[in-house]
């Protein structure tokens, strides 16, 4: 019984919080209602028994992802009067473009349901593990069975850094504007850098 | 699992990630200063990765391979033979390479370590027994790829070579992804013996568009035709050292994975798949040679020269017998000594100022000022060209016996008709370089290096490569026996 209402809870608020996100006319707002679609997610994926995915969401996609859109928009100068006449023009595409999905949504499923597919049966090899924890099983999968190809994943996010450090990287020549020398700049000390002068009233001080 | 058993059998990408791992640290600590150690230093880790796969291939120990991390890798004699001839091309790329950036000052102790990692990748491609490896192989190889087609910040061509190469090549991996998940939707499984069993009671509608889907992704990777778009702008592009290495070492683990998956996998639904690899060959020779007719630009004509070849390359995997894959693992080995070899000539071709001539037209009259340069070359196109004495010849009879005897005959006669046309373009560069007025351009060059790749492939070109028919195709045999071996 309370699973049930768990269920429509966290469904409706996900459902609307996802038509808010598209209706809003902020879109700083719209990253927001995202974000609360996203813990609506997160709840049901509790609900299936999928806590792993749901703290996925929760660290990932609120935590990460979101915050990025926020910054992107927040940064991003957007002219919504553009945007909605934008909107318009390109909405009978938009509503085409919908119905097709939808055609190919209902044909699909109704593909499935007639019986003509068949798809394979799991061959077992990743098959969680009797009486644990999803958490459990996705780590002795993650950092037992497949360490080799997570370590290989760690080296190609490794490879990507690199590649963006070495296209982007300028190394400033030395004297030039926006230079630094982080050796000069630990050595300088107070005495070095300040001058303490009792100027005779009615003086400057000579720089 | 035995860890202990798995790292000793994955010892060559172990040894080049550490590698790779500890050179980055000398780049970050050292900086530009050491950018001629770190090469120095990452030949001479990819010659110890040869050399423990040498033995992984020759050692009667190791004679039926073995699984290692749970049966997703695979240390076999075919991924052995591939990973020397992917080591040794990478090596070859290396040598040449920083002598081509003391023109611009642009060289970077980063280059030799995204080449390590490429390298960790391709080793990871071709022993893979398992999708995921395999994918894992492959972003890796790719990834250090584009970053390497863009290396010349100051030239905007090579930015050009390098987004171009980023996007075509992520929607590649994008197809190959969706057909990789349709197999393993219509399978069940994405190790390759689980997918063979899968597929053995016959082949389902989703299956079959699996594995179209993962052919079109790996022909986009080994640039067959009809995906072949991208190979001439990249080539051009991207630095030379950068384009002779696509040319070699990615292009023989791309081929090499096609080969597994669609002859074990695969293997047992050939009829599938083999019209696929029928059309794409003959596409490739037939586009490949009406393509480079018209270019003016060297690295443009060789690219379409390898888009030529890999054509001859995949008749023998049309054949879909182990005779075919033993041809097109001697074939490969011969198409990356004349591929390393020309592209080094293009690195050499450089005017009094050192800048970099690309004008197939400045080659004239070469003949006369620089004879060895000239005589190099010209081995190098007619070998490409497959005119007898020259060991060219040797690979381009091998692919068609196979495509013979596997009752192919038309294929074979298609295929040889075909390369006609490609001996045209050949044939014109010599011509320009031995009979044409000459043009004065190209400076003589004096780098050891240069040469000394240069002169290796030169000889393995020549008639004495003649020598090397009988280990050479051993070795080749026994690596096609072991890809069948599951079979």
């Amino acid at each position: 019984m309370i699973q049930t209402l768990a269920f429509y809870l966290f469904a409706v608020l996900v459902v609307a919080s996802g038509a808010l996100t598209i209706l809003a006319r902020n879109p700083v707002h719209s990253v927001l209602w995202l974000i609360v679609a996203f813990f609506n997610a997160a709840g049901l994926m509790v609900l299936l028994g999928a806590e792993f995915v749901a703290m996925l969401l929760v660290i990932v996609y609120v935590g990460a992802v979101a915050v990025l859109f926020l910054f992107v928009v927040m940064m991003l100068d957007i002219d919504f009067a553009e945007m909605r006449a934008g909107f318009i023009k390109n909405f009978p595409l938009g509503i085409a473009i919908a119905l097709v999905l939808l055609a190919e949504l209902v044909l699909g499923i109704g593909a499935y349901r007639a019986g003509g597919l068949v798809l394979g049966v799991a061959d077992g090899a990743n098959a969680p593990l009797v009486g644990e924890s999803n958490i459990t099983s996705l780590g002795a999968l993650l950092y037992g069975k497949y360490i080799f190809l997570f370590e290989a994943a760690g080296i190609i996010l490794l490879v990507a850094m690199i590649g963006a450090i070495v296209l982007t990287h300028r190394q400033r020549p030395e004297g030039a504007r926006g230079h630094q020398d982080i050796g000069k700049q630990n050595r300088r000390r107070p005495e070095d850098a300040t001058d303490l002068v009792k100027p005779e009233i009615g003086r400057g001080v000579d720089l | 699992m035995d860890i202990v058993n798995s790292l000793a059998l994955s010892s060559p990408e172990i040894l080049l990630t550490i590698s790779g791992l500890i050179l980055l640290m000398v780049c970050a600590f050292v900086g530009d200063k050491a950018a001629r150690i770190v090469t120095i230093l990452a030949v001479a880790a990819l010659f110890g990765a040869t050399a423990i796969t040498a033995d992984f291939l020759t050692n009667p120990a190791f004679e039926l391979g073995g699984d290692a991390w749970a049966g997703i890798y695979r240390m076999d004699a075919f991924g052995s033979f591939s990973k020397i001839l992917i080591y040794l091309a990478a090596i070859g790329c290396l040598i040449v390479t920083p002598k081509f950036f003391d023109a611009t000052g642009e060289y970077r102790p980063e280059y030799p370590v995204l080449m390590l990692f490429g390298a960790v990748g391709m080793g990871l491609m071709v022993s893979a027994v398992d999708l995921m490896t395999l994918y894992m192989g492959l972003e890796l190889t790719s990834l250090a790829s584009y970053v390497l087609a863009s290396f010349t910040r100051s030239d905007d061509r090579s930015a050009e070579a390098g987004l171009k190469y980023f996007v075509l090549g992520a929607l590649a991996s994008g197809i190959l992804l969706y057909g990789m998940s349709l197999v393993y939707g219509f399978t069940g499984s994405t190790n390759y013996i689980g997918i063979r069993v899968a597929l053995q009671d016959g082949l389902s509608t989703g299956a079959l568009f699996g594995i179209v889907f993962v052919l079109a992704g790996m022909a986009f990777k080994i640039a067959a035709v009809p995906f072949h778009m991208w190979t001439p702008d990249v080539y051009e592009g991207a630095p030379t050292p950068v384009t002779a290495f696509f040319a070699t070492a990615p292009k023989v683990a791309a081929i090499v994975i096609m080969m597994r998956i669609a002859l074990d996998p695969f293997g047992g639904q050939s009829d599938a798949w083999q019209q696929i690899v029928i059309f794409a060959a003959l596409a490739s020779i037939v586009v490949g040679a009406l393509g480079a007719i018209s270019q003016d630009n060297i690295k443009r004509l060789l690219a379409y020269s390898s888009i030529n070849n890999v054509g001859f390359i995949l008749i023998g995997l049309a054949a879909a017998t182990e005779a075919g894959a033993a041809a097109m693992l001697v074939y490969l080995t011969i198409y990356v000594a004349m591929s390393l070899g020309s592209f080094v000539v293009v690195m050499m071709m450089r005017d009094a100022d050192g800048k970099q001539v690309e004008e197939i037209s400045k080659l004239g009259g070469l003949s006369r000022s620089q004879p060895w340069l000239a005589l190099c070359m010209a081995m190098m196109m007619l070998s490409l060209a497959g005119i007898p004495p020259l060991f060219g010849f040797w690979g381009k009879l091998v692919v068609f016996q196979a495509a013979v005897q596997a009752d192919m005959v038309l294929l074979a006669a298609l295929g040889i008709a075909a390369s006609v046309i490609g001996a045209f373009y050949y044939l014109k560069i010599v011509k320009i370089m031995y009979f044409d007025e000459p043009a004065g351009v190209v400076a003589p060059s004096h780098d050891t290096a240069r040469w000394a790749v240069l002169a290796v492939t030169a000889l393995i070109v020549s008639p004495l490569g003649y020598l090397l028919i009988v280990p050479l195709g051993a070795l080749a045999s026994r690596a096609a026996a072991a890809l069948f071996f599951i079979i």
